[in-house]
Formats: structure tokens, sequence, C-alpha cells
């Protein structure tokens, strides 16, 4: 029957219920996956960066949960009992040996806790004080991170956002600090807030972190998000003249609601990526300051801290330095490993 | 060069121009809010002396008129004042002091770690996916990821302490060669990564196999052809390398009491010698500046297709 196009006759044919074979067309093979999803199994296949994410994973919670359980303190020296004179024996121990009291009790039967890496020339525990200084190493590094990007966000996506003189002032600012030789400027700031701050900080929960901590986290979010802020405003710009927003604008959202809603979101791996590829840098930056003495407050141990130490010692101890030496290149390696591992499996636009 | 092009290096050469003046502005206003002023760290003095100093080094006069008597002083005589703690002798001499042994150092390892990285890059390049290139892939890897205070303690205990092949001590000669090999193996790490990324970019396109369908022999294609381009990125790495040097420079002076600009610079931090820290920041972040400069005008000009912002 022919039909014509403008009569409202409906083909009946439209209305037969679907045959076993049509429907079979409609059946899901397989769920479908997010892009979370799929970014994930990537990098899974990925060897290098899944070995190197297990890596971190594991001394990241090692860091934590270790220093619950061991016996000795970071800053407990352990020659050192109230009321008693300062018993030397247990100043640069060995590792696996044992102060004078420590072998009277092993004497008399009594299990003793080894000093796996011996103890350092305050006899202190040094396996603890590694373990604690990885943990303020990564610390830093996270934190670090989340500052740089948290002001590179806002100043980013409002400056990719607004455009025009806010857009021109922001970024001119950037361009300079951009041109700054950080390592530097990080150091001037460092070693003068380290004295300027200590009035200011007394008596706020920030004085129990240290001066030397605070100023670092302070240059970091005064000079190292404008690289954040120039990628975040470069992904917002073009994502700005997606018809989507146009269509967000046209129903009355506002700029903040576009922003978080529709532009960060999709800009999400960018900065994921970069905040990853950050923390290593920051890890580096921190340890770089702590071995010129800029870093945390003794006796709080970093990495670089612990490595300065023991170059003190470097004749007789020289493990004291491999170690923390091992662990910050173990630690930013696979950092920047996974990192590369999660660019290539969560930015579409360099897949292959 | 066209207007465009000039116009890039003037507008480039501003923004150097700003850089500096906001790093001597920076660095006046930081190390003068430093409370009690800069001699707050010493032993009680009288209230007479304190006064005294204060007057001689200019301190007692309002902070913009000591701004731009300081800013004057650097721009046109190139004059930090005297130095605090090292007993008369001025900033700017001991800068030239230690410049001496630094720029020898940092001009000899950039060219170590240009040479050699240029050369394992293209060799790992050249020998894509064999045993070589990834030994070589390795080891660079390994070599980005140690921070330079740890690269030369290593080496410190390895070839000063372990085996005594180098004296630990970095005044003589013989001192030089591990701060040097220190501060040249991540630059060179890092350009040969840098080169075998560009270099096999550079095999894959098509003048290049023009070249080969012609005959051109393997050699003359690498030489003649391949390498001169592959070597732009490492152009703009320029100013990143000296950037390096002159800050791992810091740490290896420091390891190696190599008596230099960075152990200078170290020290005037532990003394408090805030004139000191203010001239060696200057100095070192103007050379940052301009190699910076120098890197970002010659990529323009050696690559007349990259487009200009």
């Amino acid at each position: 029957m022919k039909k014509k196009i403008f009569s409202m006759h409906v083909d009946v044919d439209d209305f037969i219920p679907a045959t076993e074979e049509e429907k079979a067309y409609m059946v899901q093979m397989r769920p479908s996956t997010t892009f979370f999803k799929d970014g994930m199994k990537r990098l899974m296949k990925n060897k290098i960066a899944a070995t190197s994410m297990f890596l971190i994973i594991i001394i990241t919670l090692s860091s934590i949960l270790i220093p619950f359980f061991w016996p000795y303190k970071y800053d407990k020296m352990l020659g050192n009992t109230p009321g008693k004179p300062m018993d030397s024996s247990y100043n640069n121990l060995a590792p696996f040996q044992y102060g004078e009291t420590e072998q009277k009790r092993i004497a008399n039967g009594e299990k003793v806790f080894p000093h796996i890496f011996g103890t350092d020339a305050q006899g202190r525990d040094y396996f603890i004080r590694v373990v604690y200084g990885t943990r303020i190493s990564l610390a830093v590094g996270f934190f670090a991170s989340i500052i740089v990007l948290i002001i590179g966000l806002t100043v980013g996506s409002i400056s990719g956002y607004i455009g025009g003189k806010v857009d021109i002032i922001i970024m001119r600012i950037v361009d300079i600090i951009y041109s700054l030789p950080d390592t530097l400027m990080v150091i001037l700031l460092a070693s003068v807030m380290k004295v300027s701050l200590g009035a200011l900080l007394e008596g706020t929960i920030l004085e129990k972190l240290g001066t030397n901590m605070v100023s670092l986290f302070l240059v970091f979010g005064l000079l190292y998000w404008v690289s954040m802020a120039r990628l975040i405003r470069g992904q917002i710009l073009s994502l700005r003249e997606q018809e989507y927003v146009l269509a967000a604008q046209a129903t009355g959202a506002k700029a903040g609601w576009i922003i978080r809603k529709h532009l960060l979101p999709n800009c999400i791996s960018v900065v994921i990526i970069s905040t990853a590829l950050q923390i290593p840098s920051a890890i580096f930056t921190e340890s770089y300051l702590s071995f010129l003495g800029l870093g945390v407050n003794a006796p709080m141990p970093s990495l670089g801290s612990l490595a300065s130490d023991a170059l003190n010692g470097i004749n007789s101890y020289a493990y004291r330095l491999i170690i923390p030496a091992v662990v910050i290149s173990l630690i930013v390696l696979s950092l920047n490993l996974f990192g590369d591992g999660l660019r290539d499996a969560f930015d579409p636009k360099l897949k292959n | 060069m066209n207007t465009k092009t000039l116009m890039y290096i003037l507008k480039r050469i501003a923004l150097a121009i700003l850089t500096v003046w906001v790093v001597i502005t920076v660095t006046f206003f930081v190390t003068r809010a430093v409370p009690g002023g800069p001699f707050m760290s010493e032993k009680a003095i009288s209230k007479e002396a304190q006064a005294a100093l204060e007057a001689k080094y200019g301190l007692d006069k309002p902070v913009m008129e000591q701004y731009f008597t300081y800013l004057k002083d650097v721009v046109t005589k190139l004059d930090f004042g005297p130095s605090l703690k090292l007993r008369g002798r001025m900033v700017m001499d001991v800068i030239a002091d230690g410049m001496k042994t630094s720029v020898k150092l940092g001009l000899i390892a950039a060219f170590l770690a240009l040479a050699l990285g240029i050369v394992l890059g293209s060799v790992a390049a050249l020998r894509r996916n064999t045993l070589l290139d990834k030994g070589i892939m390795v080891v660079a890897t390994a070599f980005v990821s140690m921070p330079s205070f740890i690269m030369g303690t290593l080496l410190l205990l390895l070839f000063a302490v372990h085996w005594p092949i180098f004296p630990a001590n970095g005044s003589t000669a013989e001192g030089l060669v591990l701060p040097i090999i220190t501060l040249s193996l991540y630059p060179m790490a890092y350009i040969t990564r840098l080169t075998r990324s560009s270099m096999l970019d550079v095999l894959g396109q098509d003048y290049i196999r023009t070249a080969r369908a012609k005959g051109v022999a393997p050699l003359k294609i690498i030489f003649g052809h391949a390498l001169k381009n592959s070597l732009i990125p490492v152009i703009t790495y320029f100013g990143p390398m000296l950037a390096y040097i002159v800050t791992g420079s810091l740490v290896v002076e420091q390891i190696f009491a190599v008596p230099g600009i960075g152990r200078a610079f170290v020290s005037s931090i532990t003394n408090r010698d805030y004139p000191l820290i203010m001239g060696t920041t200057i100095v070192l972040a103007c050379l940052i500046v301009i190699m910076n400069l120098v890197s970002d005008i010659l990529y323009k000009v050696v690559d007349p297709r990259i487009t200009l912002e």
C-alpha cells in the first residue's frame, strides 16, 4: 500500500510484536563501561603503572600503620631513661644490635624487639625514623599538591570562564610567577619565613606543624599553582564553547554553577593526572629543602633531613644514607611512572 | 625575520625585565619582613650600638627610600652593599669569587650533559626496541627520579669513601670531577629521553623516507637530515637545565665542599646574612631568566613553523 507523505495514516506493521530474533539484537552483550572503569582497565593492563601503584600503596600503608604497633618512637632516645645517666651504649648501634640494658634483658630470657636498621647518633631507632620520615615526605607531597590543585583550579577556571580583562590580568601574573626561578624563590621564602612565622603561629594549631612546614606549604601555595592554573584555563577555554554550556546559559544557570557542574567535571582527568605528577615534584622539593636544613623541624624526620644527617657519619654508617636515599628514589620513581600510566589511561586525546 | 617574530622577541624581553624587577622587589621586601631586622639574631647589644649598626647599613631610613636606593645601586652599579657577617667584604666580591669556580663547574657539567645526552638519545632511537635502547632508557628514567643531593652523596660514598679514586674535597681540580658528574647526570638523562623521542618523531617523517628512497647513505641521513631537526626540542631545555644546574650546585657544592657561589648562598642562609642572601638570589635568578629568554628566542628563530602567541 502506497503511503501518502502528509496523511495521518499509521503503518500497522510497526505495531507487530518483535520476533525472538529481533529481540536478540537488543540484548546487551556486556554491561556498558563508565569512563572511570575503562581507564582503570587500561591502567591495570599497563604492567609498569600497576606495579608502581601497588608499590605506592604498600609504602603509604606501611608508613601510616607501622608506627601504631612498633615498640619504639621516632623521637625516643633509647639510652635516655628519666633519673638515670645517659646510656651511650644505645648510640650508633649497627643493625640488629642491642644496647647494654637490652642485652641483660635478653640474657634473662626476655624478648627484645630488634633494631632492624640500628640506631642513630642519639640512640633513636632508625627504622621507625625512616618510616616516619617517609610518612612526612608523603604527607607533604600530598597536601602540597592539594593546595596547588585548589588554588590552580579556582584561578584557572575563573580566568578561563570570565575571560576578557580579568583573564589578561591573571595570565600576566601567571606569566611572571611562571618565569620566576622557583627553587631559588622557595629557598629565599623558606629561609625568611622560618624566622618570621614563629611569632605569628604561636598558640595556633599550626604551631605543632612547625614553622618550616607551614612556610613550605605557603611557598607551594604561592608559587606552584601557576602551571595548574594555565592548564585548567586552557581546558575551560575550549569547553566553554560547547553547546551544552550555551544550553545551560540559556536556561539561566549562573557562572559558578556552570563551572562547577559542567566545566570542571569535564576536565577532571587532566586535573587528576597533573595532580598525580605534582606529588613527586613536591616530595623532591621538600627533600631538597630538608637537606639544606630548611625543611621539617627537628626532631621530626623527613627523608631529606635523614639523608642530610647521615652525611656526617658517612664513613662509618653509610647504610644510614643509603636507606633514605633508596626510599626517596623509589617513591619518586614509582609516582612518576604511575602518573605517566594515569596519563596514558585517562587522557583520551593522547590515545593512539 | 618578520615583524611578528620581532614583536614576540620584544614582548619576551619585556617579560624578562619585568621578572627581574619582581625578583629584586620580592627579595627586598621579603628579607625586610624579618621581625626585628637582620640584627635580631646577634647577641644582646646595646641600643646605641644597634642604632649605629642600622645607620651604617642604612636601615634607619624609611623602607621605601631604602628600596629605591637598593634598586638604583643594583641596576646601575651591580652593588649589593656590604656583607653582614663576612667582615669588610662586599656582597658582589663574594659572588664574583664564588662564580669563578661555579661557572667552570656548571659549564663543564652542561657540556657533558648535552654531548652524552644527545649521543645516548640518538643511539637509543636508532636501535629502537633493542636491549641497548631499553637499558639506556631504564638508566635515564632512574636518574631522572633521583634528587641531586642523593646522587651527590651516593657518588661521594662510592668513589671517594669506598673506593678513594677522587678526593672528597672539591677545592682542587681532581676534586671537581665528582661534583661535575653529579650535576650532569640529571640533565643528561633528561636530554637522552628528549632526544630519543624527538629523533623517533623525525625518523618517521616523510622527508627521511624520501632521502632513504633516493639512496642516501644511512649515516648521511642521520647526521645531515635527522639529527639537526631532532635537536630543536633540546634547545627548549637550555633554560631549565641551567636552572637545575644552579639549584643543584647549591647542594652539590655543600656536599663536596666546593668553594663556589652555591656554598656561599647556603652558608649565608644559615648565617642569616641577608645582603648576601639577596645578592645571590638576584644574581642567580637573573642568570636563569636570561637563559630562559635566550632559549625561548632561539627556539622560535630556529623553527619558523612554531606558532607565536
